[in-house]
């Protein structure tokens, strides 16, 4: 029990206005707690990283927070997760429009198997955003720039999405997410298969989309989590062991554990 | 303390394991050597296996289709005797009417068989007559009717004219009767071979090409017999079949595999599919003649009740393959359409059901192809009566090409053999047509990811 009381101790979860909240979050995988008590907040317009070694539940903490792990059997969740100031495991809450609100970018880049125009109006068309074809054109194109995509295929936006380089599928699937104009965009590693080149891409577009969305990123890279977020939350074997301001996080950290891990000790 | 010490027996253990490996292998031992021979003689042994398996596949086709074909192409043709008719007034249209209804009631069998007495007019025993008259086929008056029809003017002249042989004849031209057989043992007497010598000698005996296989029902004379009606059931039962499997076999494989939770119940419906798959057909038959004949008392005989039967038994089939197509759709997609806030039935209509349509074709084609060469199930309701109609519609009774091969199979006549073969050759054209079918579906909405 130590280690929750500790974990209480140096979480200090409030920052002011958060866009959204986790309290006393549990998680089960049938008869396995993956999360214990995470007390967490998302600061508005930052972006905030998850780090800690795999299997520690950061990814499992990301999915809560757009209720992607409804989609997994056996997964049961205790305490309360809210988007400005609201419950979202509320069940008035309709999980659909919950997701338009949060968007997700995955691990592997998953653009559809479509064109790569439609990959990006697809979010707008099925939440019918769009009145009018010029509309819709409009969106693709912003959502295209805005993932600093746009230059490199202008020109072919008839053409299939998978034919795209890792990278650009990757920044495609940020576009494709930020097309239904989401508040907050949950990253689950987006860079990990991605080359240095294509990652330094990807990275200068959070940084830059930081000052329209709140992002929320899982990342195993130590330094990207220094180089994209302002504040990193440092989670270990399903408990949050401590979370700040990134600059403190890395340099003066206030858990052994944080210690151990960011100097390379464990993980 | 069991901790510890099972810790040091791993270490121990792990010790042992080290030190062999800190050996330097000699890569040039004879040891070595000798493996790799044996390594290298297995992986030919393997491909000679292989060769082995292919050649032989090959073989057992290549002999099928050699028997099935050498056997059936002469059904294809058909023997035609030519005559001399008298297309005689006083017989065709007495009253000099030039009604069609009279001309179309006339005896024109009689014309023929005065044709061949005049043709041969030493034979005047009753016995041999009748025997005269085989060398026509009993459906020849219909072509000479509907000549007449077609052109009154015929009407008083005298023609020569080709009418399709009697089928012992037929199989005498084609060489399946052989003449040189003793008389008693053999179709056809020697009086019957003259006649036939006679008319080869004149040139009246020919051979065309048999239209007449591809557009007539059953019957009962093998030439006058046709695939058609046959073919016609079976399209009307398959149209029933797929109408009916199709659309439950991908709706029950989407709900099972994308929204069923994952309980005991599913599981145990999952199973039931599965063992449905291998039931016997005859069963499926049995459960049609209960179900839809006894208790629904639907039609006899009709397609509509042997596509429900069929359904039944192409079910299983379709719901399996959809749902390997379905599983098969990687699981990343419906996670980016769920992430977008796509709705679980947007994620399958848009993204995963596009996506497992090739597998979904296939599978249904492959079903589709199986009801297509199913036979037991259709005896059980009846769709192996003689029907020498071509049905209308899928409420007409109906028999299907593989029942019709059974039929003719069973027929005692020899002629029915070769046509037993023509049918199987167009059951299997239409299976080839499926499965290219398939191939080209697949083709066409197979993308990539």
């Amino acid at each position: 029990m130590a280690a929750v009381s500790q974990s209480a101790m140096t979480a200090e979860p409030s920052v002011e206005k958060p866009k959204m909240t986790a309290r006393n979050l549990d998680l089960f995988y049938s008869d396995n707690q993956a999360l214990f008590e995470v007390n967490l907040d998302i600061a508005e317009k930052q972006v905030t990283a998850l780090i800690g070694p795999s299997g520690c539940g950061k990814s499992t903490f990301l999915r809560c927070m757009n209720r992607m792990n409804d989609t997994i059997d056996g997964v049961t969740i205790k305490g309360d997760v809210t988007l400005d100031g609201r419950d979202i495991y509320d069940k008035r809450i309709d999980v659909v429009q919950l997701r338009a609100r949060i968007g997700m970018v995955f691990q592997k880049p998953n653009p559809f198997p479509k064109t790569i125009y439609d990959n990006v109006a697809y979010g707008p068309r099925i939440h019918g955003l769009v009145n009018s074809r010029d509309e819709l054109d409009e969106i693709v194109m912003t959502s295209l720039e805005r993932a600093g995509l746009l230059k490199e295929v202008k020109d072919r936006l008839q053409s299939p999405a998978t034919g795209l380089s890792g990278g650009q599928q990757q920044r495609l699937c940020i576009a494709r997410a930020v097309a239904v104009s989401p508040e907050v965009i949950l990253m689950d590693e987006p860079c990990s298969a991605l080359d240095p080149i294509a990652t330094a891409k990807v990275e200068e577009l959070i940084d830059e989309l930081r000052s329209n969305y709140t992002i929320v990123i899982v990342t195993h890279s130590m330094q990207q989590a220094a180089r994209v977020s302002q504040r990193t939350a440092f989670f270990h074997l399903g408990k949050l062991v401590e979370v700040g301001e990134t600059d403190q996080i890395f340099t003066n950290p206030k858990d052994e554990r944080t210690k151990g891990y960011i100097t390379g000790r464990f993980g | 303390m069991t901790d510890m010490a099972s810790l040091m027996e791993d270490r121990a253990a792990a010790k042992v394991i080290s030190d062999n490996l800190r050996k330097p292998v000699d890569w040039d031992s004879p040891k070595i050597a000798r493996n790799i021979k044996k390594r290298y003689a297995a992986e030919r042994r393997f491909k000679i296996y292989g060769l082995a398996a292919i050649f032989l596949a090959l073989t057992a086709l290549f002999v099928l289709a050699g028997s099935i074909g050498s056997k059936g192409y002469s059904a294809f043709y058909q023997t035609y005797v030519q005559l001399e008719v008298t297309f005689d007034k006083s017989v065709i249209d007495p009253d000099g009417t030039g009604d069609p209804e009279v001309i179309g009631r006339a005896n024109y069998d009689g014309l023929i068989k005065s044709a061949l007495r005049e043709r041969f007019p030493d034979v005047t025993a009753r016995r041999d007559k009748r025997n005269l008259y085989g060398i026509v086929s009993g459906g020849a008056s219909y072509d000479l009717r509907e000549r007449v029809l077609e052109n009154p003017s015929l009407i008083g002249q005298t023609r020569s004219v080709w009418l399709i042989s009697g089928d012992d004849f037929d199989m005498l031209n084609k060489g399946y009767i052989d003449p040189a057989v003793p008389e008693g043992d053999r179709r056809l007497n020697d009086q019957e071979v003259g006649w036939y010598n006679e008319l080869v000698a004149d040139g009246a005996v020919d051979k065309q090409f048999h239209a007449r296989f591809f557009t007539n029902g059953d019957s009962r004379e093998p030439e006058l017999a046709g695939i058609w009606g046959a073919a016609v059931g079976s399209f009307y039962t398959l149209i029933v079949t797929l109408a009916l499997s199709f659309p439950i076999g991908v709706l029950a494989a989407i709900y099972l595999e994308e929204f069923a939770p994952k309980n005991r119940f599913t599981q145990i419906v999952e199973v039931n599919i599965n063992n449905l798959a291998a039931v016997p057909s005859i069963v499926f038959g049995l459960l049609g003649l209960e179900v839809y004949l006894n208790v629904m008392h639907l039609p006899r005989s009709a397609p509509v009740v042997g596509g429900l039967t069929l359904a039944l038994m192409t079910l299983p089939t379709i719901i399996i393959a959809s749902r390997a197509a379905i599983k098969a759709v990687p699981p990343s997609i419906r996670q980016a359409a769920l992430g977008l806030g796509a709705s679980p039935v947007q994620t399958v209509t848009h993204h995963v059901l596009p996506l497992a349509m090739p597998g979904i074709l296939t599978g249904t084609i492959i079903g589709m192809a199986q009801a297509l060469g199913e036979t037991a199930p259709l005896l059980m309701i009846g769709m192996v009566a003689f029907i020498v109609d071509v049905p209308g519609s899928a409420l007409d009774p109906a028999t299907v090409l593989p029942v019709q091969i059974y039929l003719w199979a069973d027929s005692p006549e020899r002629a029915f053999v070769e046509k037993t073969s023509a049918a199987i050759m167009v059951l299997l054209a239409f299976l080839v047509l499926m499965n290219g079918l398939a191939v080209y579906l697949r083709k066409k909405f197979e993308r990539k990811w």
